[in-house]
């Protein structure tokens, strides 16, 4: 029975990839309507210029080029500047000074995609060099270059936020019999989605109906903020349709607002003709929204046994020219106060301090709940410092230390409410999987050897599922989501959610968590998302959210439903509604399983043989507010081999324990493991993007940004622990991210732990053979 | 090549003729002479399948195959495709039934947001046309100009393991 319904634990498989296997998926830039007009860019080669002229009139004369636009046109309609996500403003386009490398500066619009692509190569302008800044702690000194001449404020400093018992803090560590003390920079990544950004935006001068079908990962957010932000040009919410096709990959990058959207709507407000945008991988890498770029110095106070104690975290974060970050609006730092971890520090403060430089705008996600992977890689590197420093096994160090499982939920020492957790369970079970005891006996053999062999270990704790309104809104709007569930007359289900999938696979999964709750098996549920017109408001998927926010609705949703429908079931049993119960996935009068009705059975009734009085139909809603946030957490192990001669480490095993509470479909949790652990060892081993002096981008194509490929992703290993979460209607904590946020620490530990006995304490992600050999030939061991 | 040239259009490129199989259909069609093959399939044939991931040919999302071998449609030119035979994503199902390419992503869970996996069916094709029983890092090195963000490539690789032997099988039944 169970198996058919495909409810809640089942590895069904994806409804979604009937189509995306036939090549029959509708991404944005699939999106073809008649008369379509196409936009192109062009951008700044400079990071920091004056404009002196913007000469447009080679690219007007080419044929096919309808309008050349540029931040002058934009200021009559004050569309020149547009509000971020995180209170602060960035230009769509300048009207005299850029601000970093490949800034949007001016727009063609053509008859055809090659022929826009002709008017930005004819487009002649004249820059100003002016002065660059690129490192946000020389951003922050006195007398450096001004980024943003715009605000009143005539420094770089964007905000100053912290968090935690500074006296308490700093007396632990004044009386503490061990401190320890690791500077870690966290580069600056870009997520870069397989599918790039866009949108086709079509504007109805008749209906004045404006729909628009872009990579957006929150659709209804952007449709309030189209509203909000063009409502003087006659663009009021209920005209407004936002859809949000199949994306390619969202990862964080598909939330913010891009120059390019606005741009295209515009356009087509303008010219009344539909108006498509779609960036290159140049622009996408270049000018979209970036994450991380954090300087941090953490210290930790313990006493000689190893018991934590307190934990100090300052930090310098760089978010470009605009702070375009995607954090909930009480957070600038995200939930970066996650920090303490799995450990139960008496004191910690924490406190953050926002820069501008010129760089494109940052702080958004890379596969991560705000600000959490910078988190838990700091807290599980320094953890092995502390055991480097007191020469305990690194393992054990953590096991000492773990909150104890008696003691959730446990409030942590900057505030957080953890929901559930056994962490011990965890690392025990990835120890005996990859054979822990053993690898060490080999290591110290390997050693003597003069090979170098190394564990990381990495036992972190999320914090995912934003979340409670109390305290978690973007741009005012609480961050709950919603369920819309209709059972038709037939037994067949529409299910509306207000998230968005970007490969998450909702349309299987949500449609299961119905499943289970309703008894109707998933192949009879049509789970619908991403079109503002249909769906329930919601605040989108990303930071883990869908699950624990949306599926949360879902559940309740359909539980509104089975209330009424067991009413309805009583009336056709014949009974009273306290003698029927729900069992097997159909209501029952109790103690006479012969005397039963399906949920098909009281669909249909609710439309034909309803009770007298009774509203017909069988459908619900549910906006869902979370009471708490959900903890997923789990324990990674990572054994590195590091070639002597090239400086290059190679992942031999990683054996990645998660648990993330109850889990709908284990065959979709584990591919959203296996891409989150590919996503972790990226910027551990390969990505990060840096600038040069003059503010010019090292690394701005596939070319020399390196993704992982096949050959250098190890075969994952995976396995996990189920601690549900108390407050959660199916006990669900989300896993998207889990892997992203783990996995980097895990790997950085295991190359340090290859080259401890060597002295060496730290390395700074990524981990190139170049650095790795740089240390190899300064200890004197390199080949 | 035999190529004609038609008249330049009032764009001022020049246009030429060019006659391509695709999934074995005969295609007569006039192209700008810059039309790259992966534009020519999208935007003048409406064949969607095919995608774009990056311009520098690192991600494969564009993956196709001209005249049996896989080529990344980004970086070839659509008349450079005159009097050949491409094959896309949309031919890979053949009277209502799944290649078993198509039938590994699904069973293995090869696939998440699917934009990278028509380009890595296309590439996965190719190498079991030559290969029938690749290894695991055979496979793996099939696909490492293929890009994936959303799934580790260990189930790809199941996938593609789960198609080989499926065609290994087929091909045994009917001999």
């Amino acid at each position: 029975m169970a198996v058919e319904i495909g409810g809640i634990g089942h590895s069904v498989k994806r409804k979604e990839d009937a189509r995306f296997i036939r090549g029959k998926g509708k991404y944005v830039d699939d999106v073809k309507l008649p008369g379509m007009l196409y936009l192109d860019i062009a951008r700044s080669p400079l990071a920091h210029a004056r404009i002196k002229n913007i000469d447009t009139s080679k690219a007007l004369k080419i044929p096919g080029v309808v309008a050349v636009i540029t931040g002058k046109d934009l200021v009559p309609l004050n569309l020149h500047w547009m509000p971020t996500l995180m209170s602060d403003k960035q230009m769509v386009l300048p009207t005299d000074t850029v601000l970093y490398q490949a800034q949007e500066v001016a727009a063609v619009v053509a008859t055809e995609r090659y022929i826009a692509a002709d008017g930005v190569d004819a487009i002649e302008v004249d820059y100003e060099p002016l002065p660059v800044v690129v490192d946000p702690i020389k951003a922050l000194q006195p007398g450096a270059t001004l980024v943003r001449e715009d605000r009143e404020q005539k420094d770089n400093h964007i905000w100053h936020w912290e968090v935690g018992d500074k006296a308490g803090t700093d007396k632990a560590f004044k009386d503490a019999e061990v401190v320890v003390k690791q500077d870690l920079y966290i580069p600056r990544i870009h997520v870069s989605s397989i599918e790039t950004c866009g949108i086709v935006a079509s504007f109805d001068k008749v209906e004045g109906k404006l729909t628009v079908w872009m990579t957006t990962q929150a659709p209804h957010a952007i449709r309030t903020v189209i509203a909000l932000v063009a409502g003087h040009l006659g663009l009021a919410e209920h005209k407004i349709r936002v859809i949000s096709p199949d994306i390619g990959g969202g990862f964080g990058g598909k939330v913010p607002v891009y120059p390019g959207y606005v741009l295209a709507i515009g356009a087509s407000v303008l010219t009344g003709a539909p108006v498509k945008w779609i960036e290159d991988r140049a622009e996408n890498i270049q000018a979209d929204s970036f994450a991380r770029d954090y300087h941090i110095s953490a210290e930790l106070a313990a006493k000689k046994d190893g018991t934590m104690q307190a934990l100090r975290v300052k930090t310098i974060a760089d978010h470009g020219a605009f702070d375009a970050a995607a954090n909930p609006s009480k957070y600038p730092a995200g939930l970066f106060h996650i920090i303490t971890g799995s450990y139960p520090f008496q004191k910690s403060f924490v406190e953050v301090d926002g820069a501008y430089t010129n760089k494109p705008p940052g702080g958004i996600a890379y596969r991560c709940s705000f600000r959490v992977t910078e988190a838990a890689f700091t807290i599980e590197r320094l953890v092995d410092v502390l055991a480097l420093e007191l020469k305990r096994d690194p393992a054990e160090l953590r096991m000492q230390n773990f909150i104890p499982p008696t003691a959730f939920p446990y409030t942590s020492a900057l505030g957080w409410e953890y929901d559930s957790g056994d962490y011990g369970r965890a690392l025990r079970l990835a120890m005996d999987k990859i054979g822990y005891a053993e690898l060490r006996k080999e290591q110290a053999a390997k050693r003597a050897k003069g090979e170098l062999m190394g564990i990381g270990i990495s036992s972190f704790t999320e914090i995912v599922g934003a979340g409670p309104s109390k305290n978690f809104d973007i741009l005012g709007i609480k961050m709950f989501d919603s369920a819309e569930i209709r059972v038709h007359p037939t037994g067949k289900v529409m299910v509306r959610i207000g998230v968005k999938s970007q490969g998450q696979g909702h349309e299987t999964t949500f449609g299961q968590i119905v499943a289970e709750e309703l008894g109707i098996p998933v192949a009879d549920i049509a789970v619908e998302e991403g079109d503002t017109d249909t769906a329930p408001y919601g605040l989108g998927t990303y930071a883990s959210r869908s699950t624990p926010v949306a599926g949360g609705a879902t559940a309740i949703a359909a539980r509104k439903i089975r209330e009424k429908a067991k009413l309805i079931a009583a009336h056709l049993l014949e009974a009273n509604p306290d003698d029927v119960e729900w069992k097997d996935y159909k209501f029952q009068v109790k103690g006479v399983p012969a005397k039963s009705k399906t949920m098909q059975e009281v669909a249909f009734a609710a439309y034909t043989n309803h009770p007298q009085g009774m509203e017909a139909g069988l459908e619900a809603v549910d906006y869902y507010d979370p009471p708490n946030l959900t903890f997923p957490f789990g324990s990674y192990i990572c054994v590195v081999d590091i070639d002597r001669g090239t400086g290059e480490v190679k992942i031999r095993r990683f054996v990645a324990v998660d648990d993330c509470g109850t889990i709908i479909n284990p065959m979709i949790v584990e591919g959203q493991i296996h891409g989150g652990l590919t996503m972790g060892l990226a910027p551990a081993l390969y990505e990060q993007i840096t600038y040069d002096e003059q503010g010019n981008i090292q690394g701005g194509t596939f070319m020399d940004y390196l993704l992982p490929t096949a050959m250098e992703t190890p075969n994952w290993e995976t396995a996990k622990t189920t601690t549900p979460s108390p407050h959660h209607p199916i006990g669900a904590k989300g896993v998207g991210e889990s892997a992203t946020v783990g996995a980097p620490a895990a790997i950085a530990n295991a190359v340090v732990d290859a080259l401890a006995h060597l002295g060496v304490r730290h390395i700074d992600i990524p981990i190139t053979p170049w650095k790795v050999q740089k240390i190899l030939k300064e200890k004197g061991v390199a080949e | 090549m035999a190529v004609e040239t038609a008249p330049t259009t009032s764009k001022g490129q020049r246009t030429l003729k060019i006659h391509v199989t695709i999934n074995g259909a005969p295609h007569d069609v006039d192209v700008e002479a810059r039309t790259l093959l992966v534009h020519f399939l999208r935007e003048n044939l409406g064949m969607t399948g095919t995608h774009i991931g990056c311009d520098t040919t690192n991600c494969g999302a564009c993956t196709v195959l001209l005249n049996g071998r896989a080529v990344k449609s980004c970086t070839v030119f659509a008349v450079q495709a005159d009097q050949g035979t491409v094959a896309t994503v949309e031919g890979l199902e053949k009277d209502g039934k799944l290649h078993p390419i198509q039938e590994g992503f699904h069973q293995e869970h090869g696939l998440q947001c699917g934009f990278c996996t028509p380009g890595m069916m296309m590439t996965a094709v190719a190498l079991l046309e030559k290969n029938k029983q690749p290894t695991e890092l055979e496979i793996r090195e099939a696909i490492s100009g293929n890009l994936c963000r959303c799934t580790g490539y260990v189930n790809i690789v199941k996938s593609i393991d789960h198609a080989a032997r499926v065609m290994r099988e087929t091909a045994e039944g009917k001999a």
